[in-house]
């Protein structure tokens, strides 16, 4: 099984996902979040509590595949995100952008 | 004297419960800013709560954040002061004489009941006494189910009665490599149950159930999901519900069953059929569970407030065995006020509270503080808001030291409470990890206290 972010969280920071993650298994960089599939445990919690719908489970979409190999990659590379963090300003503009 | 929470007068901390709240309070505790000194104080001499004796134990990967509570118990901060229940081995006055702050993160430990006539016949039962049973709890271990009939049937549709109907449905086979307690996978062995029924009061859009849990049931070696296609012709007031984007969980679900529903009859020598909108009304039979009336119920209410309204039309089903699974229940504490009504701690952000007035120094987190629903997860972001009230009152505290779980240990003497320590708890471990090897199996539980005690004599 797998769950991952996409492209939806690039330049938001809302960060409601890492709250209720009961492993800790986001990571960060500058533009978003990334899950380390090795600790994920696809307990679902984070899916709901994202405000624009960026987090995919199973069965993950044809259009959303590639973004499996960029978590699992990326994850690696930054710290993990435990906290919540302030949303990066004009993250609610990107919001109502993306229909939300 | 120094204020609370400085390196000389540490902010002393007793969390009750060793589940996930209670390990999420910890977590949250020692990363704030302030010193602080955490001694957990669990009933069982084993830690982790329902994530031990409540996850399915054919679910192992979802019990992987034990991992995470063992990490945190390795804090210099932290004591486990395991096989203690607080109200009954030491009083909640003698914890708020000890500590500043008390965290009770003790879960929901008993079920509710559906009030009507024959529910407490013999052959029905309450989902949290199986799920105990299996899952090696030691309250539950001398419980028996008679698996000789062919029909069980399980009331609601959240996740605990899909645990219930899987673990019922699977083959000794599927289970036999799982931490299943020894007894309850010889008892399964001889299982005759072969007709699975699970009843919700509302309809197909309306199930508590999640759409991977549920998807479970297509894949099994024996049984087969039944679903009737007529039960999922929905109503108005459903069919606007599923197309609201907040209910896409719903939604997901409801494909699920729409995918059961398409499959050819069944061949497997089990079944699990799904039964929407209908109501059990009593039980009966002479002796024991003999057959269940059922209501058949109608929708009424707004959008995602429609609730069950029950006709005059009745149907009856045979069965042997009967467990209601509608939700578990919070646990009065002397000492700690407690909301009849909704079997929680009443709380304001956590801050524990008698009528309208914060009871100083008391604090509530997880599902008693919130009542039985969330998952592993959702208890996290509640035990952070939990220790947020709680440092806020700090300054509340005053500079006052307290000796923590040291001014406890006269009481303990005299009471002859055998304390489990962290380290004790590591030496049970290894030794159920070291039973299950044998058999293949993660791990062999302990299903008795004594037993978990007597591992402590023999190692000394
Ligand atoms: C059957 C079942 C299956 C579940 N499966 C999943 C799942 O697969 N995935 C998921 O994410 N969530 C699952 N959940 C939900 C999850 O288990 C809960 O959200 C979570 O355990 C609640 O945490 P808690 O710390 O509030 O309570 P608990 O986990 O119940 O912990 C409470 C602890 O307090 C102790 N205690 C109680 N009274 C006292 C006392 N007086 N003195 C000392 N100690 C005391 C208890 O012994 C227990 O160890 C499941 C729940 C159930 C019931
Ligand atoms: N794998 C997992 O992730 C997992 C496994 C187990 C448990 N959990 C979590 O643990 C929590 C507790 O689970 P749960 O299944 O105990 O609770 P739940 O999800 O709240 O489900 C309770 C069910 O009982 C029904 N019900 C309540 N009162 C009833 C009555 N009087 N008559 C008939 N039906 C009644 C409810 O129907 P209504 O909707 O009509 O009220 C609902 O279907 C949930 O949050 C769950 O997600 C998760
Ligand atoms: S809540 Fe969603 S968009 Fe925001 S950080 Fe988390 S995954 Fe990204
Ligand atoms: S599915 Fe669960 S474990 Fe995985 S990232 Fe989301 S909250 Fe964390």
């Amino acid at each position: 099984m797998t769950t991952i972010v996409t492209d939806n969280c690039k330049r938001c920071r809302f960060t409601d996902c890492v709250t209720v993650c009961p492993v800790s298994c986001f990571h960060g960089d500058e533009e978003m979040l990334y899950i380390d599939p090795e600790e994920c445990i696809d307990c679902g919690a984070c899916i709901p509590k994202c405000p624009v719908e960026a987090i995919y489970e199973d069965p993950i979409p044809e259009d959303k595949q590639h973004w499996i190999e960029i978590n699992e990659e990326r994850a690696l590379m930054f710290p993990v995100i435990q906290d919540q963090q302030d949303p990066y300003p004009g993250a609610e503009e990107r919001k109502a952008e993306l229909g939300f | 004297m120094s204020d609370v929470g400085s390196e000389q007068n540490p902010v002393r901390a007793a969390i009750v419960g060793s589940g996930p709240s209670g390990f999420y309070a910890l977590e949250a505790l020692i990363r704030s800013e302030p010193a602080v000194l955490v001694d957990m104080f669990e009933r069982l001499p084993s830690p982790f709560g329902l994530v031990r004796s409540g996850v399915a134990p054919d679910h192992p990967k979802l019990k992987k954040p034990i991992g995470v509570y063992q990490k945190l118990a390795g804090a210099p901060e932290f004591r486990f002061f395991g096989n203690v229940n607080v109200g009954r081995d030491v009083s909640v006055e003698e914890l708020r004489n000890c500590y500043h702050a008390v965290v009770f993160a003790c879960g929901a430990e008993t079920d509710r009941k559906l009030g009507i006539p024959g529910e407490h016949l013999p052959g029905s039962h309450a989902a949290t006494e199986l799920v105990g049973w299996y899952n090696g709890h030691p309250d539950y271990r001398d419980l028996e189910f008679d698996l000789s009939h062919d029909t069980a049937v399980i009331i609601g549709q959240g996740n605990v009665a899909v645990d219930v109907c899987r673990i019922l449905a699977k083959t000794v086979d599927e289970l036999k490599h799982s931490d299943i307690a020894k007894h309850a996978l010889e008892a399964l062995a001889q299982s005759k149950v072969c007709n699975i029924h699970m009843i919700g009061r509302r309809g197909p859009a309306q199930a508590k159930f999640t759409h991977q849990e549920l998807r479970e049931f297509g894949e099994l070696t024996e049984c087969e999901p039944v679903v009737n296609p007529k039960d999922l012709e929905l109503n108005e007031t459903s069919r606007e519900e599923l197309a609201d984007r907040n209910n896409r969980a719903n939604l997901k679900s409801f494909e699920v069953l729409q995918s059961f529903a398409a499959r050819p009859p069944p061949a497997s020598r089990r079944r699990c059929r799904f039964h929407f909108l209908k109501s059990p009304l009593e039980l009966k039979g002479e002796h024991r569970v003999e057959r269940m009336v059922l209501a058949r119920n109608l929708l009424e209410g707004k959008p995602s407030q429609q609730f069950a309204r029950a006709t005059e039309e009745l149907e009856e089903l045979t069965c042997g065995l009967v467990f209601r699974s509608i939700g578990y229940r919070g646990m009065p504490i002397p000492g700690v006020p407690f909301d009849e009504g909704r079997g929680v701690f009443p709380n304001r952000d956590g801050r524990i509270i008698d009528g309208e007035s914060a009871v100083p120094g008391l604090y509530a987190t997880g599902w008693i503080k919130r009542g039985p629903t969330g998952i592993i997860g959702t208890n996290r972001a509640d035990s952070v808001a939990t220790v947020k009230a709680l440092l806020e009152d700090l300054p509340n505290f005053g500079a006052t030291q307290k000796p923590g779980a040291d001014g406890l240990k006269s009481f303990f003497e005299y009471r002859g409470v055998r304390v489990v320590s962290y380290e004790d708890w590591q030496k049970i471990d290894s030794a159920e990890i070291r039973r299950g090897q044998a058999a293949g199996k993660p791990r062999e539980k302990f299903t008795r206290v004594e037993e978990m005690l007597s591992v402590l004599d023999e190692v000394k």
